[in-house]
């Protein structure tokens, strides 16, 4: 008899004797993503485990237990709160405050005209400037972000997609003017376009030249940017849009695999480019379930580029990942219960293996974090950090049949998605048929209406409700007055500068995107002129033309 | 037979955040309503342009951008322009309080804000549907 004949043999004489005596609460046993969950796991559930194929050691393939040796022993993961608003002075000015806290590097939350390539002064900019992040037209809004931070010694990660190059130029330029040369910057741009058709919804660009702009920068950043990581491949916000917690892990790694793809048929080296592909996943409540999420990313990922991609390098293998809790968790009554829910969340992060971590603020369904919520969400992390002995050791829930279970339940839902996605013709074939579009709005709908039948339970919201609460937190203001001063300076900016030589660049790059050619030089140079942001997506566009998505509920 | 209530769903503003109004608008759906849904990135005039065109009885707005206190006043106000002065407008997002205020005096009626049940945007619609001069339309 095999031990696990033997484990399940004494487990039904348990269940035998627990009958009588075990009735269950009236609740849902499942994930939040409504995956069913047992009530007790046991090596039975984890028979066909291989402790050396299947987990490893840290730093070992298939890196199930982390990507480093020695993890958090080595160095803690990067504390990296998300942060912009306002104009570039008064982003500049929380920068400072949250290296004085103990911050280990930066995070650009730029405003929805940067976002969406129009500059401040558009009429589409209108209501918009510094409101949802921090207002950036050109390098010179971008030399006065990153005043007195010196850009050889923090790292900056920048959430920008459809626009990357061209913040990513800025910050070149701006590194230039420091005395910092390009190979000695380092950092992030999110440059996720795919997951912008899919969940987050801020594309310019028809997805092929967009792919082109992505592998332009790939190609320019191996020889140019070496630390520089060319794309963020994300699925934060397919999780936040409503996705289940399979539906992020799967959808996010095929949107990897479309990105190396494309490297590869633009006739980059795997390991050239490989190792600079970095992740961003989302940390929602579901403890067990999302430690167990970014263990199987990093299995499959590792396994798919070795034997898959053929990459050689070891570091190629490596999935690193950023996390930011769950922006979607959070409640707009009781708001101070947050900072317990963000607590969990990057907990979970944590014990999971990520690289770098953004806690959310307590205020954040309220508007854009105060001083005072944004320096709790650090503190937290510093807590988890320095106090709760969680970083003593490494991959902490490894062997626990219920973790490891779920690590492979996760896997194996990755690539039943990935055949689906596959036989649709790839990830670019099924946004256009909606199918990731659907697949997130239905879960999105599920979950609510298991709220709004009490299925789930949401503290504050649809249980231990307060009647006539009053919300005793202080609220961030963008002061109105922001707008004027922002469309003040970008059209002072048009009047000072060699106007004949914007515009003889952007010509140039004009004529790049019509062919060819790597555009990141050219962007670089018109950057350096004192192009605008909108200038230069503008004539971009006039080559590339507009995305359009077909509205579906 | 009563005749359906007639929602445009739509998402002013740059933000991208369509989980809220693809909700809203599955559950309009659900409970009886005809719901049309603008898709993303849609100025005021846009928006009062499909109103008027469709023949809405309500007007959904949802934004998540920060810019609330602009495009919103800006729509009744335009749909006041075209003649439009029966149809409920009502929003939806991450709007503090006191900016909800503001915006009821400017003619948004109401402001659901995270955390409110669908049901109960539902029934605010429907009740005010009964009572308001287009059900008769």
């Amino acid at each position: 008899m095999s031990d696990c004949e033997k484990i399940r043999e004494a487990g039904a004489k348990w269940r035998e004797r627990l009958r009588p005596s075990a009735t269950e609460r009236d609740a849902l046993f499942e994930t939040i993503s409504g995956e069913p969950v047992r009530d007790l796991y046991t090596p039975c559930d984890v028979e066909g485990l291989d402790y050396e194929r299947d987990l490893g050691f840290p730093g070992q393939f298939p890196f199930t237990r982390g990507i480093r040796n020695n993890m958090y022993r080595g160095r803690l993961w990067t504390m990296r709160q998300f942060s912009g608003f306002g104009t570039a002075m008064d982003t500049n000015k929380r920068y400072h405050f949250l290296l004085d806290r103990g911050q280990t590097g930066l995070s650009v939350a730029f405003h929805m005209p940067t976002i969406m390539g129009y500059d401040s002064d558009h009429p589409r900019s209108l209501g918009e400037v510094g409101r949802c992040g921090v207002a950036i037209d050109s390098l010179e809004d971008m030399e006065v972000l990153f005043d007195r931070i010196p850009l050889d010694r923090v790292s900056t990660s920048m959430t920008i997609n459809a626009p990357a190059s061209i913040l990513l130029a800025f910050y070149i330029c701006v590194a230039e003017k420091q005395g910092v040369s390009s190979d000695k910057i380092s950092g992030t741009i999110q440059n996720d376009i795919l997951k912008e058709y899919i969940a987050q919804k801020t594309w310019i660009f028809p997805p092929e030249p967009s792919m082109r702009i992505i592998t332009d920068i790939m190609g320019f950043c191996v020889d140019h940017v070496p630390r520089w990581n060319t794309i963020s491949i994300s699925g934060y916000h397919i999780r936040e849009a409503g996705s289940t917690a399979a539906q992020e892990l799967a959808f996010t790694l095929a949107d990897g695999f479309a990105y190396v793809e494309a490297g590869i048929k633009a006739g980059l080296d795997v390991d050239r480019f490989a190792p600079r592909l970095s992740f961003f996943f989302n940390a929602h409540l579901d403890f067990f379930e999302e430690t167990a999420k970014y263990r199987a990313a990093r299995r499959i990922w590792a396994r798919e580029m070795k034997e898959k991609y053929k990459a050689k390098k070891p570091e190629s293998w490596l999935l690193r990942f950023h996390t930011q809790t769950a922006g979607c968790s959070l409640t707009a009554q009781q708001p101070e219960n947050n900072i317990v829910r963000t607590a969990y969340e990057a907990l979970s992060a944590v014990l999971g293996g990520t690289q770098s971590l953004h806690t959310n603020s307590m205020d954040e369904t309220l508007a854009l974090p105060s001083e005072k919520a944004a320096q709790i969400a650090l503190r937290t992390q510093q807590i988890i950090a320095c106090e709760s002995g969680v970083a003593n050791t490494i991959d902490p829930l490894a062997g626990s049949y219920f973790v490891e279970a779920l690590t492979e339940r996760l896997e194996k839902e990755a690539y039943d998605y990935f055949d689906k996605i596959e036989s649709m013709g790839g990830v670019v074939k099924a946004i256009d048929r909606g199918f990731f579009q659907k697949e997130i709005a239905d879960a999105a709908y599920e979950y609510q209406k298991k709220i709004e039948q009490k299925k789930a339970i949401v503290v504050g919201v649809n249980e231990y409700v307060i009647e006539d609460e009053e919300i005793e937190i202080p609220i961030l203001k963008i002061d109105p007055e922001v707008e004027r001063i922002q469309v003040g300076r970008v059209r002072a900016l048009r009047e000072k500068r060699d106007n004949g030589l914007v515009k003889t660049r952007l010509e140039a790059l004009k004529k790049a995107a019509a062919g060819p050619d790597n555009l990141m030089p050219l962007i670089l140079e018109a950057a350096r002129a004192y192009a605008t942001l909108g200038e230069i997506i503008q004539v971009l566009k006039e080559v590339f033309g507009e995305y359009k998505e077909r509205p579906i509920f | 037979m009563e005749r359906k209530v007639r929602v445009l769903v739509a998402k002013p503003g740059l933000d991208g955040h369509d989980r809220g109004a693809k909700v809203v608008a599955s559950a309009l759906r659900d409970a009886g309503m005809e719901v049309i849904y603008t898709g993303l990135h849609q100025t005021p005039e846009m928006i009062v342009e499909a109103a008027v065109q469709e023949d809405v009885d309500v007007v959904g707005l949802s934004i998540l951008s920060g810019a609330h206190m602009t495009l919103l006043p800006r729509v009744v106000q335009l749909l006041r322009e075209k003649g439009v002065d029966d149809v409920l407008v009502v929003g939806g997002g991450i709007i503090p309080e006191a900016d909800a205020e503001e915006l009821a005096s400017a003619g948004i009626a109401r402001i659901f804000g995270p955390g409110c049940p669908t049901s109960e945007i539902a029934s605010y619609i429907k009740d005010w549907f009964e009572t308001s001069e287009r059900a008769g339309v």
